[in-house]
């Protein structure tokens, strides 16, 4: 799978609007107080947030004084703009840091978690299938006990990437399921473990605190776990997106972001406060219901992914850039190294 | 209605902020234009944060402005005040001013096709809205139409069976239009009045599925078409709420996840865009977190000003209003002790999960950050006062050392836990010492007598 073509297609949308809508306001004019306006519009339509997008209109009337901007100027502006609000070399600097796999003797854990109905279970059968094929004995623990089904729900997954299952009784105590499973990974030799957690809102301080205590009890098992602790975003949501990364970054930790659903039209720049504020980088995005339709991101591919279009020149040669530098870069630790 | 005046005075970031627009203007009595748009640019960013719609935002701010400039400003109220009311009755008004009961066809079964992006609660708000029909006393079937999602039937029978609703489900064929016929054929025969029917989540620009729910709509010709949206969607609401009503036509909505933080601007899109009502609200996962969509909540809820009509109301429900009282005159003659104080953790404890409770009092979570407020701190206090004998309880000073071991040992607790409660409960006594002379506090609606939290001021 040429994973390239797969973020273009299924971005292909997000692109398209922003940058189409982008270039109805601006025009071939020059770039005018009532333009900057529409543009800051645009943004916000984008679910960029008031503040950044307000941040992002007064640096482009800054830079207006100085040079005249139409069209694809305003749109090489942006992106630049955007690129120094969002300090690429500060990215992951206060997310819990992932663990290096290579570092790590014995099963590598890898926690999913997030509000109601993200995509979280749907995530893990899409990793699931790719750490299978790249070889690793992959294991799944089934630790949404409360949900209707979400353990037949994620058996099913199991199957299809054809991965180990650890499932507990529905009503269960979750940690004591994530306990049994990390004891049969450690017994099986399994070398990566996926828990899937129920979905649980940020605001409800009793279920994070049961997501703290699945934390503690996987400790008891495995010392240094869960290595890795993926947080998983609905595209399509708003302003909210901050606080649920905040939150779930103050309980448990989060080393990375899933964001999912955006193959259909939202434009997912709340990304763009939450890693900008939080510095927690994109890892992957959801661009459908299937197995695969789950594409690695590079944290730097986030400008692209809210300004970038294939058809202009200077976009699609930043974007094959990017891409390059996605493919060449030696990344610095080797769950990417399940990538085909 | 008749908390308004209360709300207004009570809360306010919006109204301190509008107030300071208005400074200026105090005395001169009318409200004028570059006033009234310096404000709502205030109340435009509001909105925005609030996830409503930049359009819907920029149209409903017009309409406020038009109404607001030129008016008198009435002696009673700030400014401030009068454009809050302004605004919050415009917003309600947009969101449908009342309750609007779903529509039943003339012939059995009346169908409701529940339809919706992935993941936004159909298949939960499904089973929400059979155990809400059954309490009305109608007699509703599901009919399990998704066929895609893995496990979804599964999920389905689940909740059919935990809200007791029988559930028509087949594991042949993967025909979600098939499925729903023979779902009304045993609804019939079966006599059940009513079918609810699941169907898959899909994208609004997947003219395929899009086409399947055409399809059953014109094999089931349903009286209700909810189109089910997760409350915490942003700008893109307006995007899949228009293609839904556009290629389905929806008749109603139900917004789930509202026991969330999430201000929910996209109530105010999806209305705005369909044109058709809000009926439900989903506010938690359990199935019976389901209530009638309350436009007036939620006008307040966009705004900011806090939910503090469904607190009351709530409030109301779950406490026994003499026993209230009771304590209430108790507390004020000094003579509460720690048997009504677990009287009251026990009240507070009906009125459900506290953060839910405390999150719909704005500037609340704020004030009350350092005081642990879960279900499991009054759970833990009230262990250790059920260990102490009742004239322990009657007479705290007794409690000394020997008998606080005691205490912890029977509870399950630590001496510092007895020690941290006795403290809180002389603080508390010193507290409602002081309010004793106060008649009332400050604006507290009448009715809300379980304010006095047994929490010390932190
Ligand atoms: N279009 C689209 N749908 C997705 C994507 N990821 C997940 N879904 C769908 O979203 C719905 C919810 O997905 P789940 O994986 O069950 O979500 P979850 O977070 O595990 O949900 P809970 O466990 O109930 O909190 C399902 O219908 C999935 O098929 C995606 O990237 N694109
Ligand atoms: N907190 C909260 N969670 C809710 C609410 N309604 C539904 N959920 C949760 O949201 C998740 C998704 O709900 P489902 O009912 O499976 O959603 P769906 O629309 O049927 O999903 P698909 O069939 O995959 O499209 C589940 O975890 C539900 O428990 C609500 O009002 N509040
Ligand atoms: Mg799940
Ligand atoms: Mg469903």
């Amino acid at each position: 799978m040429n994973f390239f073509k797969k973020i273009k297609d299924g971005l292909s949308k997000t692109r398209q609007s922003l940058v189409g809508s982008i270039r109805e306001v601006v025009g071939e004019a020059k770039l005018d107080e009532e333009a900057l306006e529409d543009l800051e519009e645009v943004l916000i339509s984008a679910d960029l947030g008031v503040e950044t997008s307000g941040q992002l209109a007064d640096r482009m009337r800054k830079r207006a004084l100085r040079e005249a901007m139409t069209g694809d100027d305003v749109l090489k502006a942006l992106r630049e703009e955007l690129a120094e609000l969002i300090d690429e070399t500060k990215l992951g600097g206060d997310a819990y840091k992932p663990r290096d796999a290579s570092e790590v003797d014995g099963p590598y854990v890898t926690f999913v978690v997030g509000v109601n109905g993200t995509g979280k279970t749907t995530s893990i059968g899409k990793l699931a299938a790719r750490y299978a094929e790249a070889g690793r004995k992959t294991l799944i623990i089934a630790a949404d006990t409360f949900r209707s089904a979400a353990v037949e729900q994620v058996a099913i997954w199991a199957e299809r990437a054809n991965v180990e299952l650890v499932r507990g009784a529905t009503g269960a105590d979750p940690a004591s399921v994530v306990y049994d499973g990390l004891e049969a990974a450690k017994a099986r030799g399994i070398e990566r473990v996926l828990v899937d957690t129920a979905g649980r809102l940020h605001t409800k301080t009793n279920l994070m605190a049961e997501l703290e205590k699945i934390d503690r009890v996987a400790k008891k098992v495995i010392p240094d776990a869960p290595h890795d602790v993926l947080l998983v975003l609905d595209g399509t949501t708003g302003q909210n997106g901050l606080a649920q990364a905040k939150k779930f970054r103050e309980s448990i930790g989060v080393s990375a972001l899933i964001v999912t659903k955006l193959d259909g039209t939202a434009k997912g720049g709340m990304l763009v406060p939450i890693v900008r504020e939080l510095n927690i980088p994109v890892r992957w995005i959801g661009v459908g219901e299937q197995i695969d339709d789950l594409v690695p991101f590079k944290a730097e591919l986030i400008v692209d992914a809210v300004f970038g279009e294939e058809e202009t020149g200077f976009l699609q040669g930043s974007l094959e850039e990017a891409a390059k530098r996605a493919e060449e870069a030696k990344t610095d630790w080797s769950d990417f190294d399940a990538i085909p | 209605m008749a908390h308004r005046s209360q709300l207004v005075s009570m809360f306010g970031e919006l109204q301190d902020k509008l107030d300071g627009f208005f400074q200026t203007i105090k005395g001169r009595g009318r409200l004028n234009e570059e006033d009234v748009q310096a404000a709502l640019r205030e109340v435009r960013r509001i909105l925005l944060e609030a996830d409503v719609n930049f359009k819907v935002a920029k149209s409903f701010l017009k309409k406020v402005e038009e109404r607001a400039v030129g008016q008198e400003v009435t002696k009673s109220v700030t400014p401030g005040q009068q454009v809050i009311k302004i605004i919050h009755d415009e917003l309600v008004h947009l969101l449908g001013q009342t309750f609007e009961p779903l529509r039943r066809s003339k012939d059995t079964p009346t169908v409701v096709m529940m339809v919706g992006l992935q993941g936004s609660g159909k298949t939960t708000s499904s089973g929400k809205l059979g155990m809400y029909m059954t309490k009305r006393g109608l007699r509703p079937m599901l009919a399990a139409c998704d066929l895609q999602r893995p496990a979804a039937v599964d999920q389905l029978e689940r909740v059919g069976e935990q809200v007791n609703v029988p559930v028509h489900a087949q594991r042949e064929h993967k025909d979600p239009v098939k499925t729903a016929m023979a779902a009304r054929d045993e609804a019939r025969q079966k006599g059940r009045d009513t079918l609810i029917v699941d169907t898959a989540g899909r994208l609004h620009i997947d003219e395929a599925l899009m086409d399947e729910l055409r399809e059953i709509k014109k094999q089931l010709r349903p009286s209700e078409i909810l189109f089910v949206a997760d409350g915490m969607t942003g700008q893109d609401a307006v995007n899949s709420a228009q293609a839904f009503a556009n290629q389905l036509g929806v008749t109603g909505v139900i917004l789930t996840k509202l026991d969330g933080d999430a201000r929910g601007g996209a109530a105010l899109s999806i209305r705005e865009v369909t044109g058709v009502p809000i009926r439900f609200a989903g506010i938690g996962e359990k199935l019976d977190e389901f209530e009638e969509f309350h436009p007036n909540r939620m006008a307040d809820r966009i705004l900011g000003l806090g939910d503090v009509v469904s607190l009351v109301e709530k409030a109301q429900e779950a406490v026994d209003e003499k026993e209230a009282l009771k304590l209430a005159q108790k507390m004020q003659s000094q003579q509460f002790d720690l048997e009504d104080f677990l009287k009251q953790i026990r009240q507070i404890k009906k009125m459900g999960p506290l953060e839910g409770l405390l999150k719909m009092i704005p500037g609340a979570n704020k004030a009350l950050k350092n005081i642990e407020l879960d279900g499991s701190e009054l759970k833990r206090t009230e262990a250790i006062i059920l260990s102490m004998t009742p004239e322990e309880r009657q007479k705290p000073g007794i409690i000394r050392g020997s008998r606080r071991k005691r205490i912890a040992a029977g509870s399950g607790m630590k001496v510092q836990d007895v020690n941290r409660l006795l403290n809180q409960f002389t603080a508390m006594k010193k507290m409602m010492k002081k309010m004793g002379g106060q008649k009332k506090m400050r604006g507290m609606p009448k009715g809300m007598i379980p304010k006095n939290l047994p929490f010390p001021p932190s």
